[in-house]
């Protein structure tokens, strides 16, 4: 049986500006700005204080908010400035006591969330219009700069004491974990020995060095400070065009009814239903597709707000995905089904693609949400098996849930009607980490099949599915059940860690990109680091911080 | 321009002619340093005479040395103590091994940290102090205040040299930073926020000497343990000055409660400020303001970085060799009055962490002392008055109390109780209002203002008439 931790109340992911803690978000027409400022008290779990504009999942949980509700609600936002409300201090990063304290799988879940997050920074850049100013007006340390670095520029305030640094190696034995190291040389180009001279040196560089090294684009004196910041301001307003019109719309709280039965959790919302097994270690998420057609225009959409099918689904399954990750760990396989009409999920791509052509924000942001979303799902670290049966939709963007699993079994029934269906949305809307659609990393070998496939849009049943190479299985109605029981039984019981390796090296073949190597590379050295002694073990790095004795290394290198 | 005479202009016991990587970094620095003085420096008498003390060598008769000088020819000096070629390390977790004589690479960066710290603090309060000059009650204070503000200058020297000879290029750069803040500045302000503090009147000095001057003291004993031999006999050596400043603090405080004393005795309602003094509770609000300011100096109640100091042999406790018979301070724990919900309870802290709190335990003790002091001169003119000072708690900006609101016996109360009380125990607008019109200058030998009584001796055996400053 496995060892129960405390019993912790579970993670939700709700909040609003009204309700921060920690966070201070204004919008002033085009310009937002984020002010960190954490209550020192206010943390999610007792035991540790945020000091020094630490954070902790709480603090990531409301920035997580505050850039969704940009999007959403002040789509007109053209600059977003990331700052500080407390004297002499920017951010001091991830709590280190909070993380020493955290059990191994909640510290990679928490960088993973706030890795996202740090992405959705650059995802808005990239697709939104919306440029990201991180204005460092004091001490800037590890997950703090890893804030910044998500940020399309960075100023350090010149104080003579005011730092940018990567301290983790040098004071914690352990990496920086969102993103720094990568970001650093791939992203702001910092030069490879200059890197390592950075990350070495726990107390960071002023702006003078910072500035030669390119940690940052800038300085100026406290005096000068709003002043010029404001002018960064308003260069980045008219690089993106100038100030927007669009009306945002309200983002009300996802609505989620939680049944526990014995073993068995159920958490429905209007749209999707995730049902958690405790005794099989299973979880089963099912999409339900449109029941109604889209609107007629882009206007509708807009006076649908955030109870268009389009978007609520998604928002549900994105809350569904982060139950899943961070309240029931144990759940090592996931069942991925769908409910509807594929005609009408096809209708809806259709409908957002042609008002994102258009101009329309919103289709603009409800796609991309959904990508991310989708982009949510890849980095599960879960198995992942696509049930396609009659009745399902997998079509459209729903069907990019089935290349997202790593495995896809569809009922060949000759009784009944059961199609996948693509669209063109599979072909380029939504990008995984490595920028490719999935369709592309499926057929890294036979491009060719891509284009032909480009022609293929009507429904297609489970033998020319299989045929096309669109699904895994495609058992018939006699081998079904038996079949998939096996598949399953077989694989809830392989080594949890061998698995979740094995799925992320093979989901994301193809040329690494800055979000692959965070999301693979840094994040698998640092879950590595997280487990050795010499990071938690009795005398490792992390737990010794804070403690009067010093840490022992085992100083073999693999 | 030739080679600098190195051992005249620059006196030394560090081999300053033999030393050409040193000699290459003061030739850069010197020069920087004394335009900093020329611009930041007392105001007003860069060209007059003041009978100063010199330190020409480190031995005993060297290090008193006096005559005039004009500040800016001030020869300052680099001096450590004298080396004990055996010295081995005493405390933390490289106890036994031989004391250090060059940095070693681990602790690199945490003792350049701790020596610009400290460094930091010595041309601030030149800065702070630079107009009073202009207000001095008498030469004897004007005097003093210079070769206070002499010696800060050579204990930024002593920093400087460490950083100069054992920390490279980095070193170098810090060095100059020390030069390049300023205190108070929006800018480019000094490190710790007591030293941004304006001291602009002879009230606000003397606190100043008597509270900062004495976190100073503690500091600079605390790293006169630490392993690395350098900045161990640096710090030394650095306290034989320190010591004469915080008797300038606690005797002018001493002789303005005196006076106080004395003048509220004379004035028929007892008042001191009716007779042109400055009245006992002024001078407690005083005491309330700068004493808790200076308690933050010390750092967090319980703190990492002050246990990674004392585990890495770089930091000891007040007298860790001759006052501790144990010397690792591991599973060893102290008590701390922590707030829990409006209340105050004990909590344990692992003794490592709680290094600042030991070390500020031994400054409150010592400053209890001279309050001590001053309360007897009060009794001794028959004054029912006792001045007091106010609980760590009171009025902290840092550290564990920083969050909530004590009274000055450091008991918990709300917010609007201490904002009700606030004029009532910190020095008010007003008061310094008044302080300030007192401060006329007074610089006739032998004369002396009104708010202050004379000293019982003058310096070096001279009168208290002695010209110690010739402003001809």
């Amino acid at each position: 049986m496995a060892a129960n931790a405390a019993p912790q109340p579970p993670v939700r992911f709700d909040t609003h500006p009204d309700h921060y803690k920690h966070w201070n978000l204004t919008v002033d027409g085009a310009v937002a700005r984020l002010n960190l400022e954490v209550d020192l008290h206010g943390g999610l779990r007792p035991g540790y204080e945020l000091k020094l504009n630490s954070y902790d999942l709480g603090v990531d949980i409301e920035l997580a908010d505050a850039v969704r509700r940009l999007r959403f609600e002040h789509p007109a936002v053209r600059v977003v400035v990331v700052s500080s409300s407390l004297p002499r201090v920017f951010c001091a990063g991830a709590n280190i006591r909070m993380l020493a304290s955290s059990a191994h799988g909640f510290k990679v879940n928490f960088c993973k969330f706030t890795n996202e997050t740090r992405c959705e920074f650059e995802d808005m850049s990239a697709h939104s219009n919306t440029h990201f100013i991180a204005a460092v007006n004091g001490a800037c340390a590890g997950g703090g700069y890893e804030l910044a670095l998500a940020c399309d520029e960075i100023y350090l305030i010149d104080d003579g004491s005011s730092t940018v640094s990567l301290p983790e190696v040098p004071l914690l034995g352990v990496l920086p974990g969102t993103g720094g190291l990568t970001r650093v040389v791939d992203k702001r180009k910092v030069r490879r020995d200059h890197a390592d001279l950075f990350c070495t040196k726990a107390e960071g560089f002023r702006l003078r060095d910072a500035l030669r090294m390119n940690l940052v684009d800038g300085g100026f004196p406290r005096s000068k400070w709003d002043e010029r910041i404001g002018a960064k301001v308003d260069t980045a307003l008219h690089a993106r065009g100038g100030a927007g019109s669009e009306q945002g719309i309200a983002l009300t709280p996802v609505s989620r009814t939680v049944t526990v039965e014995g073993a068995v959790t159920t958490v429905d919302y209007p749209s999707v239903s995730l049902r958690i097994d405790g005794d099989q270690r299973l979880a089963e998420i099912t999409v339900k597709g449109p029941t109604e057609a889209p609107p007629a225009d882009a206007a509708a959409l807009h006076a649908l707000g955030c109870e268009s099918w389009a978007l609520r689904a998604f928002r549900e399954l994105d809350d569904a995905l982060l139950e899943l990750r961070f309240n029931h760990p144990t759940e090592g396989l996931v069942l991925l089904r769908t409910e509807g009409d594929p005609a009408l999920v096809t209708a809806w791509d259709d409908a957002l693609s042609g008002w994102r052509e258009g101009g329309d924000w919103l289709a603009r942001e409800i796609q991309l949400h959904q990508g991310r979303t989708l982009r949510r799902l890849d980095n599960m670290a879960r198995s992942m098996f696509a049930l396609i049966e009659p009745g399902s939709c997998f079509a459209g963007v729903l069907y990019e849930v089935a290349l997202s699993a790593d495995r896809s079994y569809m009922l060949d029934d000759p009784d009944q009607d059961n199609f996948v269906q693509l669209h063109a949305v599979n072909f380029g809307a939504f990008p995984t980490h490595n920028k490719r659609t999935r369709l592309d990393i499926r057929f890294l070998g036979a491009p060719e099949t891509v284009t032909q496939l480009r022609s293929q849009l009507e429904p297609v049943d489970a033998a020319e599915a299989q045929d096309l190479g669109l699904v895994t299985l495609s058992p018939d109605d006699l081998d079904w059940e038996d079949e998939v029981r096996i598949e399953i039984e077989e694989r809830v019981s392989l080594s949890p860690d061998g698995l979740t390796g094995m799925e992320q090296n093979l989901r994301f073949a193809g040329a690494e990109t800055c979000e692959t190597k965070i999301f693979g590379r840094l994040t698998a050295w640092q879950n590595w680091i997280f487990q050795r002694p010499n990071a938690v073990g009795e005398r490792g790095a992390l737990v010794m911080y804070g403690h009067p004795e010093k840490p022992v290394f085992d100083w073999k290198r693999t | 321009m030739g080679a600098i005479d190195y051992q005249s202009r620059i006196p030394n016991n560090v081999h300053l002619s033999d030393d050409r990587r040193l000699q290459r970094a003061l030739e850069r620095w010197q020069p920087n340093y004394l335009s900093w003085w020329q611009e930041m420096g007392p105001d007003g008498f860069q060209t007059k005479d003041i009978y100063l003390r010199t330190a020409i060598s480190a031995d005993r008769q060297g290090w008193a040395h006096f005559d005039y000088v004009k500040m800016p020819d001030y020869r300052w000096g680099i001096f450590l103590a004298e080396p004990d070629p055996d010295r081995e390390i005493h405390f933390g977790d490289h106890m036994g091994k031989p004391a250090w004589q060059t940095v070693p690479g681990e602790f690199r960066n945490v003792l350049r940290r701790i020596i610009v710290t400290q460094g930091d603090t010595e041309p601030a309060s030149v800065e702070q102090q630079r107009q009073l000059g202009n207000t001095a009650p008498s030469l004897y204070d004007l005097r003093n205040l210079f070769q206070v503000n002499v010696e800060e200058g050579r204990h930024l020297w002593a920093m400087v040299y460490l950083l100069h000879s054992y920390f490279g290029r980095e070193g170098r750069d810090e060095a100059e930073e020390l030069l390049a803040r300023r205190s108070g500045d929006e800018d480019k302000p000094r490190i710790l926020d007591a030293f941004n503090q304006p001291c602009n009147d002879w009230l606000s000095f003397f606190c100043f000497t008597m509270f900062a001057d004495r976190d100073g003291k503690y500091q600079l004993a605390a790293l006169a343990e630490s392993a690395f031999d350098p900045l161990a006999r640096t710090c030394k050596f650095m306290l034989t000055e320190e010591a004469h400043h915080l008797f300038v603090g606690d005797t002018g405080l001493e002789r303005i409660i005196r006076r106080s004393a004395e003048l509220a005795q004379l004035d028929p309602n007892g008042d001191a400020r009716a007779q042109g003094g400055i009245d006992l509770p002024t001078i407690q609000r005083f005491i309330n303001f700068w004493f808790s300011y200076c308690l933050d100096l010390f750092g967090s109640e319980v703190s990492t970085n002050a246990a990674d100091y004392f585990g890495q042999s770089l930091k000891g406790r007040f007298g860790e060799a001759k006052r501790y018979s144990e010397h690792t301070a591991l599973g060893q724990s102290k008590t701390f009055k922590v707030l829990k919900d409006g209340r105050l309870v004990d909590e344990d802290v692992p003794l490592r962490n709680a290094m600042n709190e030991v070390l500020r335990d031994d400054y409150i003790d010592e400053c209890g002392n001279a309050v001590r002091r001053w309360n007897k001169a009060i009794a001794k003119l028959g004054l029912d008055f006792e001045l007091s000072l106010p609980s760590r708690r009171f009025h902290r900006r840092q550290g564990l109390y920083a969050d909530a609101h004590f009274d000055p016996a450091g008991n918990p109360i709300s917010e609007a109780e201490f904002e009700a009380n606030r004029d009532t125990w910190l020095k008010t607008e007003s008061d310094m209002e008044f302080v300030r019109t007192l401060m006329q200058p007074c610089h006739e030998p032998g004369k002396i203002a009104n708010w202050i009584a004379p000293p019982r001796k003058g310096i070096n055996g001279q009168p208290f008439e002695f010209e110690y400053v010739r402003f001809a």
